[in-house]
């Protein structure tokens, strides 16, 4: 993990508690969220609308999975590994999320 | 082969029964329609005649629509009187003379309504209760009359008496017979009625026979009667009974006229002249008459059966009924009197309680042969099936009408496992057991599908609890446990997890789901807790604890678009706006470049700003007095209204300051799904305030309200709860049926399906709202006072908190703008752009930032 190019995006405190947050890495936009002192990272682009709307989603768990629900048609995603809990064949990219002397930091993984 | 030409004379409910019917049938194609009314419009609901006066307007009780009449090829003469039949040259003649050809001819001309003849029965208001054009007479005599008397206390002279009451009138009812509706209920249970109607202030006179109507000296009228009383009044009706619409076979001179009226007709329905058919009240069958829509509706099927070559016949028919009379539940089954020879009966009163009930059995005990109820009508429904289906009586017949003791409606002492699958549950709609049964099998779980699938409930509503008896047995039997649980993380439904709520005073997700409740919540869970916090505690939405569990929509306080971005909705509080708002509104737009709609529900939505804009846009409108309107949340949207009083010709009461009132009482309030309402100024209802959740509409008399309509997906006009109301009554009874169905709904149900899912629907509803059968009225309504009283403006409580800001952030590390959105124009304003469009637009771009 240390071989990662990490990037500070936010203070600690910015990223509260199961309410997501967005993030530029690069060109890319990433959902981030805190889930029971957990950290996760997505891709921010819904792959059914293409709006960048999933920071903005409800997170919880479905079957034993942490997920966040899609504000636009309520398609789950599993928020480590990116996967649509929906459909298989549709998948969402995960960065590499850390807290780091206070900061929140990205990385591609 | 050319079609048969069918003439129907005649378009009352029976005669559009028959076209209906016929228009359904699989040999609907071999047949041409011609019908004719003698009324100045097509078929409209009898039944419900008396809604007229509490709001409805002709248009709501008509049954059909000549579109639908001109859609399906029937041709319909309106206004026209068919005044000959030449049998032997199969034509009917008309008023005008012109002659038109028939293959077969039906005579569903109706009733006309008995005049005694009195004399002095011919002045001005004195008047009869049959058709619209009735009504509307009564209605102009009623405003120039105080003191009114309905001469009949059947069924339909109480039904008008209600009626009068409705109109503000001093109401006295006179009967020939020793008691009320002589032909339905025997002695005590027309004791009973009268006693309970006297004490809602209607004079009931029995035994008076009326031997003149003279000038009065305190009112228009003086009735004199036989035993030299006498009764002073300003407007008569007479209901004292119908008598057959017969004219046409009397002119004809060969069909076959009872001795007292109607057409003769045999099993067929047919008249003593092959291709002829008589249905309905004009029909005299086995010697009878039968006054009742449903056995005409029965006549109906039995003639297009005979016409198209089936086997149906018509035996007779029930002639049970149940009805509520001036708010007085009132039902009779079969031999009411006990007239069979060698009967038994079993009587049952509650001098308190106000109730009568009589069961009429059989010299063996075996047989049911008739009931009266009078206050308590529950057992109707298994009564009734018991008759009809000539059912075994249970050992103890009398447990049927003894209160149980324990409170369950169970003691009636047969499951409706009994009965057998051709029992017709919904005599309205023809629907039987089986029928219901198959509903369950197919996938039906909830009365609401029931209704949706069978239509078994959707008239009257009479049988919704057997119905929904059948349908539980039914899944009982198949074995499904209906789950209720909300999702996977609650094994509990809305209703009960508001009651946890309340009770345990809970206030956070966290501790709810600790208790309650099992993993981490999801989409479904969140936003049901977030929104009974709200209706319970009425906490700030976007607090740490609460943010994450609102949808984004609340979360934002916006409407979230397709392409991620918001639509702004500011209260405009019964659509009534000052010119400087609107130029605001117009100028905000202008600046932040947004689409501007007027919406459905008569505000100003401003779609295309990007969650960062959302702060700023709502800094200007908050500054020019603009509120948030809530148009993101499960709660109340809108109170449309039309001009009323204030402005219009025809108004008859301030329907925009009643509109204003009721939007500012209940802005904020969260429900489980969203909630609508209007108010019209008068009964032309320019607000359609009957299809919203919530619909007020001003008569001459006060508010009538109406409940549980909508407009979404499956459009449901609204039930009239109460009318005559002054605005107190009338906000108290909207506080208590919204905190009701806060309390109360699933999670996304709205208000009509919830009704329609209450056992006992709208009666029970008004029960609750009116009589507080629950006894938790006064609790309703301060918790309604709780909400009231600590409503914020959403978006001027954050806009004053620069933390809750930061969450309005695109990128909480970049001032960029969100490259996925993308806006193309049309009809000079933006909108989203097609992802066609996108690509194209954001590859242009590419090349523009590479050259």
């Amino acid at each position: 993990m240390s071989d990662l190019n990490w990037e500070t995006v936010c203070d600690a405190s910015d990223l509260l508690p199961e309410i997501g947050a967005r993030a530029l890495l690069g060109k890319d936009q990433v959902a981030m969220f805190r889930i029971k002192d957990k950290l996760f990272a997505v891709n921010a682009i819904d792959p059914f609308t293409n709006a960048a709307v999933l920071a903005r989603g409800i997170v919880g768990s479905l079957k034993n999975q942490i997920v966040v629900a899609s504000p636009l048609l309520k398609q789950h995603f599993n928020l480590e590994t990116g996967s649509c809990l929906e459909d298989e064949t549709v998948s969402i990219k995960t960065y590499a999320i850390r807290e780091n002397d206070g900061k929140i930091q990205l990385a591609l993984k | 082969m050319s079609k048969q030409r069918i003439v129907v004379v005649g378009n009352g409910m029976v005669g559009h029964k028959f076209i209906e019917n016929l228009l359904a049938h699989e040999k609907a194609d071999d047949y041409e329609i011609v019908a004719f009314s003698e009324e100045p419009r097509l078929a409209y609901d009898r039944v419900q005649l008396s809604k007229y006066f509490s709001g409805s307007t002709a248009e709501d009780l008509m049954l059909t629509s000549e579109d639908f009449y001109k859609e399906n090829g029937v041709n319909y003469v309106l206004n026209e009187k068919v005044t000959a039949v030449k049998h032997d040259e199969n034509k009917v003649v008309v008023a005008s003379g012109k002659e038109i050809a028939y293959d077969k001819l039906i005579l569903a001309t109706g009733s006309f309504p008995f005049v005694p003849p009195i004399p002095g029965k011919d002045q001005p208001h004195c008047l009869v209760y049959r058709t619209i054009e009735d009504l509307e007479a009564i209605t102009a005599s009623a405003k120039e009359s105080k003191v009114g008397v309905v001469v009949g206390g059947g069924l339909l002279g109480l039904e008008a008496g209600n009626a009068l009451q409705n109109l503000g009138l001093e109401v006295h009812v006179v009967e020939f017979a020793p008691r009320l509706m002589a032909v339905q209920l025997d002695e005590g249970g027309g004791n009973l009625l009268r006693k309970k109607i006297e004490a809602l202030g209607v004079n009931v006179h029995t035994e008076k026979n009326t031997q003149e109507i003279v000038a009065g000296e305190t009112c228009r009228y003086r009735m004199n009667f036989a035993d030299g009383s006498h009764l002073e009044t300003d407007m008569i009706l007479f209901s004292a009974g119908i008598r057959p619409q017969d004219e046409l076979a009397r002119n004809n001179d060969v069909l076959e006229i009872g001795e007292r009226g109607g057409i003769v007709i045999n099993n067929n329905c047919q008249t003593n002249i092959e291709n002829i058919y008589a249905i309905g009240e004009c029909a005299l069958w086995d010697g009878k008459i039968f006054g009742l829509v449903a056995p005409g509706y029965q006549m109906s099927k039995v003639a297009i059966s005979h016409i198209t070559g089936g086997e149906d016949q018509f035996t007779g028919a029930d002639m049970s009924t149940k009805l509520k009379l001036l708010g007085v539940d009132v039902a009779s089954v079969g031999d009411a009197q006990g007239r069979t020879p060698g009967c038994l009966s079993y009587v049952y009163q509650d001098g308190v309680a106000d109730v009568y009930k009589r069961i009429i059995v059989n010299a063996e005990k075996t047989r049911l042969l008739g009931a009266v109820l009078v206050g308590d009508v529950e057992a109707y429904g298994t009564l009734q099936q018991m008759y009809v289906n000539e059912m075994d009586l249970p050992e103890m017949p009398e447990a049927m009408i003894l209160p149980s003791i324990d409170g369950s409606a169970a003691s009636a002492g047969m499951g409706v496992d009994a009965l057998p699958e051709g029992a017709i549950i919904c005599s309205c709609n023809d629907v039987t057991k089986g029928q219901i049964c198959c509903a369950v099998q197919d996938g039906s779980v909830t009365i609401g599908d029931i209704k949706a699938n069978t239509k078994a409930g959707t008239s009257c509503g009479g049988c919704v609890a057997l119905a929904t008896q059948v349908m539980n047995s039914e899944l009982t039997k198949l074995g499904v446990e209906v789950i209720t649980d909300l999702c996977e993380h609650f094994a509990h439904t809305r209703q009960e997890l508001h009651h946890i709520v309340r009770v345990e005073k809970i206030k956070t997700f966290g501790e709810l789901i600790e208790k309650h409740g099992t993993g981490l919540g999801c989409d479904i869970c969140k936003p049901t807790a977030a929104s009974i916090f709200a209706s319970v505690w009425n906490e700030y939405v976007l607090e740490n604890q609460h943010a994450g569990l609102q949808d984004t929509n609340d979360h934002f306080m916006a409407n979230m678009q397709k392409n991620g971005t918001y639509s702004i909705v500011p209260r405009v509080a019964g659509g009534e706006i000052t010119p400087e708002k609107l130029i605001v509104l117009g100028q905000v737009a202008q600046k932040y470049k947004l689409y501007t709609k007027i919406t459905g529900g008569q505000r100003i939505d401003l779609f295309g700003a990007q969650q960062h804009e959302l702060p700023l846009i709502w800094k200007e409108l908050v500054d020019a007095g603009f509120e948030t309107g809530h148009a993101y949340g499960k709660s109340l949207r809108t109170v449309k209204s039309c001009v009323g009083s204030t402005w219009c010709r025809y108004g008859m009461l301030d329907s925009v300051g009643m509109a204003i009132r009721l939007e500012d009482r209940y802005k904020g309030l969260r429900s489980p799904h969203k909630i609508k309402f209007a108010v019209s100024g008068c009964t032309r209802e320019c607000a359609e305030a009957q299809s919203k959740d919530v619909g007020v509409i001003a008569t001459e008399t006060g508010w009538s309200l109406y409940l549980c309509g909508n407009g979404g997906m499956k459009p449901r006009h609204a039930d009239l709860f109460a009318t005559g109301l002054d605005d107190e009554t009338l906000i108290k009874y909207i506080d208590r049926f919204l905190m009701f169905y806060v309390r109360t709904a699933d999670r996304l149900q709205r208000t009509s399906v919830w009704m329609d899912n209450l056992e006992g629907g709208l009666d029970y509803l008004k029960s609750v709202v009116i009589d507080d059968k629950l006894n938790v009225n006064a609790e309703l309504e301060s918790e309604m006072a709780l909400v009231i009283d600590t409503y914020q403006c959403e978006w001027k409580t954050t806009i004053e908190d620069p933390e809750k800001l930061k969450r309005f952030r695109t990128f909480v590390n970049s001032d960029e703008k969100d490259n996925t959105v993308v806006f193309v124009e049309e009809r000079e304003q933006i909108r989203p752009a097609t992802e066609e469009e996108r690509v194209r637009f954001v590859n242009a771009e590419e090349v523009a930032e590479i050259a």
